[in-house]
């Protein structure tokens, strides 16, 4: 018995060795990480800031680099998984990365940041909502290019009151951190605003069918529907709710403002409400970044493919003015220096979050999202 | 293989070719293209040579290697020079001196091995064994007692999330009576093997009367059931917010930053391994295990053969149990960050692949089988986005290679070997 | 009251959606004992080719209905040729091994399937467009029940009728139940299993196809990850009904829509699921071999 264990643990002890002789160490260029889901059920929120990044390296490295030194990506999956996601930071790290732009879900972000917070790694996350990745303070090395949840949530919730005028509200989500932590919020304000909150459910994401909640719905008397969480389900719950006849307004979050969502949803689109960061498509920045993309893959961009574009030119702006790689220079340029992105001129406050755009809230009109003054 | 028969073997390959290029035509050269809200289908051409060409070549391969496979049982043993190392090892091993020094060798590698390869390798280390943990255990319940178990991440997540409770309840008053937090982590490794033993027991009440498929739906059930509380009591639990922060193990009062800290997560969990293997072998040997194999050959046999079969059910659920709640005390610590999204259908089929694709019922299987099943995508990441493609088409190869596992089961079982004058025993153990 | 009937028929559509995969399903357990983890991959396949080639077709400028007819033959062609290579790819070389093993080759083709999907196509989701037509008489009630609910219930009502017809009734039927009984057995007296399982298989996987094509017009959206969840779901179903019993597999469905509707309406969608694991539990307490399953005499 106790040779043949012999057998598996040194194969895989080898096998250990055999990877680490072939990681060769190059020290001119300049790495930065990629993280998120690239495989798995949410690989669709984290591939396209992988194309972004690609994007951006390659027009730097065209141009020659960073002071003469290439970038280098190093694009590692964790899947969204926060167990996997510790495995992806140390791989990062061991591969001596400069910054990471990543991760996609807010519970891998942490997990990972656990890593990234004392190798002393800019982290710079263009999709990672959860208030507390900023507020908390406990994570100094943490950015992002997207707003987070609670100013998300106040601007929802704050439309319905004073423009959209509703008295009591349905609130779903999905169940997940970021769909119900938006939920849990535009509730927790709605209630302060003197609003009622009729129903507060989650719903399974995936699942085919959403008609019971939709008759749920309709029997709670709402006047309107607040949905946190992301676009595949919301265009289900439109549409379900629609073919049934009703046409309550549904208001939802960034994970919906997503040109997809239109897409999929179709004629059932028109007329829903999403916060979304502010209307940037006639940057000329952005039409690049969407015209680049289509040439090299050939398709339209996926969600948070501005956020990653914008938070990779950050980095790469931030290491050209800092003039050199190190940790502290790199995050006080982040936070000094204004960049030119496709959300247009952006920097970051003391806590992390992007300052220069913000968000507004936008309806779908003609096959559109159209930013609402 | 003569020369009419490689003409046949082409000539089906070339059909089997055929077949996949029309079978993947739709996938791999037509795509529908989105491009400003127009749903379009664009030709991909050049995808269609490649098709043709590694289908061919690739069906080629396997019939040859399926052929291969069927003749390997029959086949009288070769004495190839790889044959001849492996028997040489073999008989090396079999001396107790040499055995002794491979396994002192052996440990010291898994010793120095923090040291040599750096904390990424370290902590995919730690993950695996983890993985080999939870394999064990589950081991028992499939291995020994024969019942498929799918919700086995119920316990690892009821480990995880006790030493996660344990912190988030207990940790302020810790730090205001000012003792180390890092004490938790030893607190919550007893505490979380009991409370995931009392929820093995319960599992197995409703389950007592079920066997096979059944047994394995309602595990399932438990399973998501578990995962859907944790998800929706976001007062007690977090919620899909999860427990963050969770501190790692203190070493002696020491906080130890994160590539050390990895380095004694690693040994602690490699003291767990060992501590598991010991005790996974007694229960192989001892009475309850004798019981467990013959619940796992026949049931009605064992019954009327007085093994109380309820009873062996429960205990069976109860063992498991408790180590998928070690493991979880130390997936905590280590990522120090917890959520149900750790704790899916998934994980748990992930952890019976472990077993199954190891060897079924062997210790060293559900060691190498979790090694490999965790580590493998680690080293396939170099292969980007075709990483679990591949991943998913080494498990198919191996489980038709080696369909009872890489290293399966060694049954004891006894041989007549008939009266020679060196041999006088009749029944030999083998 | 009114309520209620809307829960109740909303239930009903959901469980007329688990149907069409479970029906599946059941009959691949029945006949080779293999829980097969792939079938809602074959589901997820059968949807995405009507989307190709209907797209296709549709840019030619066919006109709908032929569209509709083409698209699904082409999803139910294709489904029943994947269903059948896999079976002989990953599951015949371990027809007579540990069945564990053909479990975990089920899983690792699940793997691959979506992976390939998600490789060769997008990982985005996609919208589905539904050439399903509008049924005039169902819109004063549409309320209750829409058409492409009311085309799913109808359909999977004739599809178990179809199958209960071939499998008691024909010929070939009769070589099914004579290999679910015994492999060995129905192979002495002459009948050919390689040719049986396949077959199975081809029916399984052609009415994967059909439910991809109508599930995915009633949500509107596709993408590589809609069966694993999908899959899950009917097999529980399948499970609850008695593992290979073909209106098992219907009635555990409808049991599992309704209880899930019913839940969710009055109790709360948070636990949807839980309502259903429940059920299952209780059920499988008194039943230990599903509500129609029938039961297994152990031989001694």
């Amino acid at each position: 018995m106790k040779r043949s264990m012999l057998v598996p643990a040194v194969l895989a002890l080898s096998a250990a060795l055999i990877a680490v002789g072939c990681q060769k160490k190059t020290v001119e260029t300049i790495k930065i990480g990629v993280a998120g889901a690239h495989s798995g059920d949410l690989a669709s929120y984290g591939l396209p800031s992988v194309n972004a990044a690609k994007l951006v390296a390659e027009a730097v490295n065209a141009k020659g680099g960073i002071g003469g030194r290439m970038v280098e990506l190093l694009i590692e999956d964790d899947q969204c998984k926060p167990e996997l996601a510790t495995n992806t930071a140390a791989k990062l790290v061991s591969g001596n990365v400069v910054a990471v732009i990543g991760h996609i879900c807010s519970g891998a972000t942490k997990a990972a940041l656990g890593i990234y917070k004392d190798s002393k790694i800019v982290t710079i996350s263009p999709s990672a909502t959860t208030p507390s990745l900023t507020q908390s303070g406990e994570y100094p090395n943490f950015l992002r290019t997207i707003a987070p949840d609670d100013a998300q949530a106040k601007l929802a919730t704050m439309f319905i009151k004073d423009k959209l005028g509703l008295k009591t509200l349905a609130v779903l989500h999905d169940k997940g951190d970021y769909g119900k932590g938006f939920a849990e919020l535009v509730k927790q304000y709605a209630e302060a605003e003197g609003m009622t909150v009729v129903l507060f459910e989650g719903v399974n994401p995936g699942a085919p069918d959403y008609s019971a909640v939709v008759n749920k719905i309709g029997n709670s008397g709402a006047q309107g529907v607040v949905w946190g969480g992301y676009h595949p389900e919301a265009s289900k719950l439109v549409q379900q709710m629609k073919d049934k006849g009703m046409d309550l307004p549904f208001v939802s979050d960034d994970g919906v403002k997503d040109q997809t969502f239109i897409e999929v949803a179709g004629k059932y689109a028109d007329g829903v409400y999403a916060t979304g960061p502010m209307d940037t498509s006639s940057n000329p920045l952005a039409i690049k970044a969407v015209a680049d993309h289509k040439a090299k893959f050939g398709d339209e961009p996926g969600a948070f493919f501005l956020n990653a574009y914008a938070a990779t030119l950050a980095v790469v702006n931030a290491i050209e003015k800092a003039g050199s790689t190190d940790y502290e220079a790199v995050s006080k340029a982040l936070r000094s220096e204004y960049v030119e992105t496709p959300l247009g001129k952006i920097s970051f406050d003391e806590r992390g979050d992007v300052i220069g755009f913000g968000f507004s809230v936008f309806q779908v009109q003609g096959g559109k999202y159209v930013e609402l003054k | 293989m003569t020369r009419k028969h490689l003409i046949s073997e082409l000539r089906a390959s070339l059909f089997q070719a055929a077949w996949f290029v029309v079978l993947l035509f739709p996938f791999l050269v037509m795509k529908v293209n989105v491009s400003s809200g127009k749903a379009s289908v664009i030709f991909r051409w050049s995808a269609l040579p490649v098709v043709a060409v590694s289908a061919f070549v690739l069906s080629f391969a396997w019939r040859a290697a399926l052929r291969w496979n069927e003749r390997r049982g029959d086949k009288v043993k070769v004495r190839t020079p790889l044959s001849k190392v492996g028997e040489l090892v073999r008989s090396a091993l079999a001396r107790k001196p040499i055995r002794r020094t491979a396994i002192l060798a052996l440990l010291a590698v898994v010793a120095v091995y923090p040291f040599a390869l750096g904390m990424y390798h370290t902590n995919i280390m730690i993950t695996a064994l983890i993985y080999v943990i939870l394999a064990l255990g589950l081991n028992i319940v499939v291995g020994l007692g024969g019942l498929l178990n799918l919700g086995y991440a119920a316990f690892f997540a009821v480990g995880a999330y006790t030493y996660g409770l344990l912190w988030k309840y207990a940790g302020p008053s810790f730090v205001a009576a000012g003792i180390d937090t890092g004490w938790l982590f030893w607190i919550a490794l007893p505490t979380a093997g009991v409370i995931t033993t009392i929820f093995g027991i319960l599992l197995s009440l409703p389950v007592l009367r079920l066997r096979g498929d059944y047994l394995a739906i309602i595990t399932l059930a438990f399973g998501e059931i578990v995962r859907m509380v944790l998800q929706n009591s976001s007062s007690v639990t977090g919620g899909a917010t999860g427990i963050s922060l969770i501190p790692r193990p203190w070493f002696f009062g020491i906080r130890l930053p994160p590539r050390q800290a990895a380095t004694y997560i690693y040994y602690i969990v490699v003291v767990l391994v060992i501590l598991t293997v010991f005790v996974v072998r007694r229960i192989e040997d001892s009475r309850v295990g004798r019981a467990l194999e013959a619940m796992r050959e026949d049931e009605i046999a064992c019954e009327s053969m007085g093994v109380d079969l309820a009873r062996n059910k429960l205990v069976t659920f109860a063992l498991g149990a408790f180590w998928a709640g070690i493991a979880g005390v130390v997936l905590a610590a280590q990522t120090t960050y917890i959520n149900p999204d750790s704790f899916t259908l998934w994980e748990s089929i992930m952890v019976l692949m472990a077993v199954v694709i190891g060897g079924t019922g062997s210790i060293p299987g559900a060691i190498g089988g979790a090694l490999l099943l965790k580590l493998l995508p680690e080293y396939f990441r170099p292969l980007a986005q075709y990483r679990m493609l591949i991943y998913g088409i080494a498990m198919i190869v191996i489980i038709i290679f080696k369909p009872d596992g890489l290293f399966p089961r060694n049954r004891k079982h006894y041989t007549f070997v008939g009266k020679t004058p060196s041999d006088p025993a009749p029944g030999v153990e083998k | 009251m009114d309520y209620f009937i809307k829960l109740l028929l909303s239930g009903t559509a959901k469980g007329s959606i688990y149907a069409l995969i479970a029906l599946g399903y059941t009959m691949v357990y029945g006949i080779v004992q293999l829980i097969n983890f792939a079938h809602g991959e074959v589901y997820m396949i059968g949807g995405f080719t009507a989307l190709i080639i209907g797209g296709f077709l549709f840019v030619l400028g066919l006109p709908v209905p032929l569209v509709l007819l083409l698209s699904i033959v082409a999803s139910v062609v294709f489904s029943a040729a994947f269903g059948f290579t896999i079976e002989r790819l990953a599951y015949k070389p371990l027809r007579n091994k540990p069945r564990l093993s053909a479990l975990i080759s089920a899983i690792g083709i699940s793997m691959v399937l979506q992976n390939f999907i998600l490789l060769a196509q997008t990982e985005k989701y996609l919208s589905f467009p539904s050439y399903l037509p509008e049924l005039a008489f169902l819109q004063p009630v549409r309320e209750y029940i829409n058409s492409t609910q009311f085309i799913i219930l109808v359909t999977t009502a004739v599809i178990m009728v179809i199958l209960t017809v071939i499998i008691k009734f024909t010929r070939i039927g009769k070589a099914m139940r004579a290999t679910a009984q015994d492999k060995q057995m129905a192979q002495l007296v002459g009948v050919d299993i390689n040719r049986v399982i396949s077959l199975t298989f081809i029916m399984g996987s052609s009415l994967a196809a059909i439910g991809g094509v109508l599930i995915c017009s009633y949500m509107g959206q596709i993408n590589y990850y809609i069966g694993f969840v999908a899959g899950i779901k009917a097999f529980v179903a399948a499970v609850l009904g008695g593992i290979g019993s073909i209106p098992g597999a219907v009635l555990g469905s409808f049991i599992l829509g309704w209880t899930e509707s019913l839940g969710t309406g009055y109790i709360s969608s948070d636990y949807e699921d839980a309502y259903a694991f429940v059920i299952l539990i209780l059920i499988l307490s008194v039943k230990p071999d599903g509500i129609l399953g029938k039961n297994q005499k152990q031989k001694v």
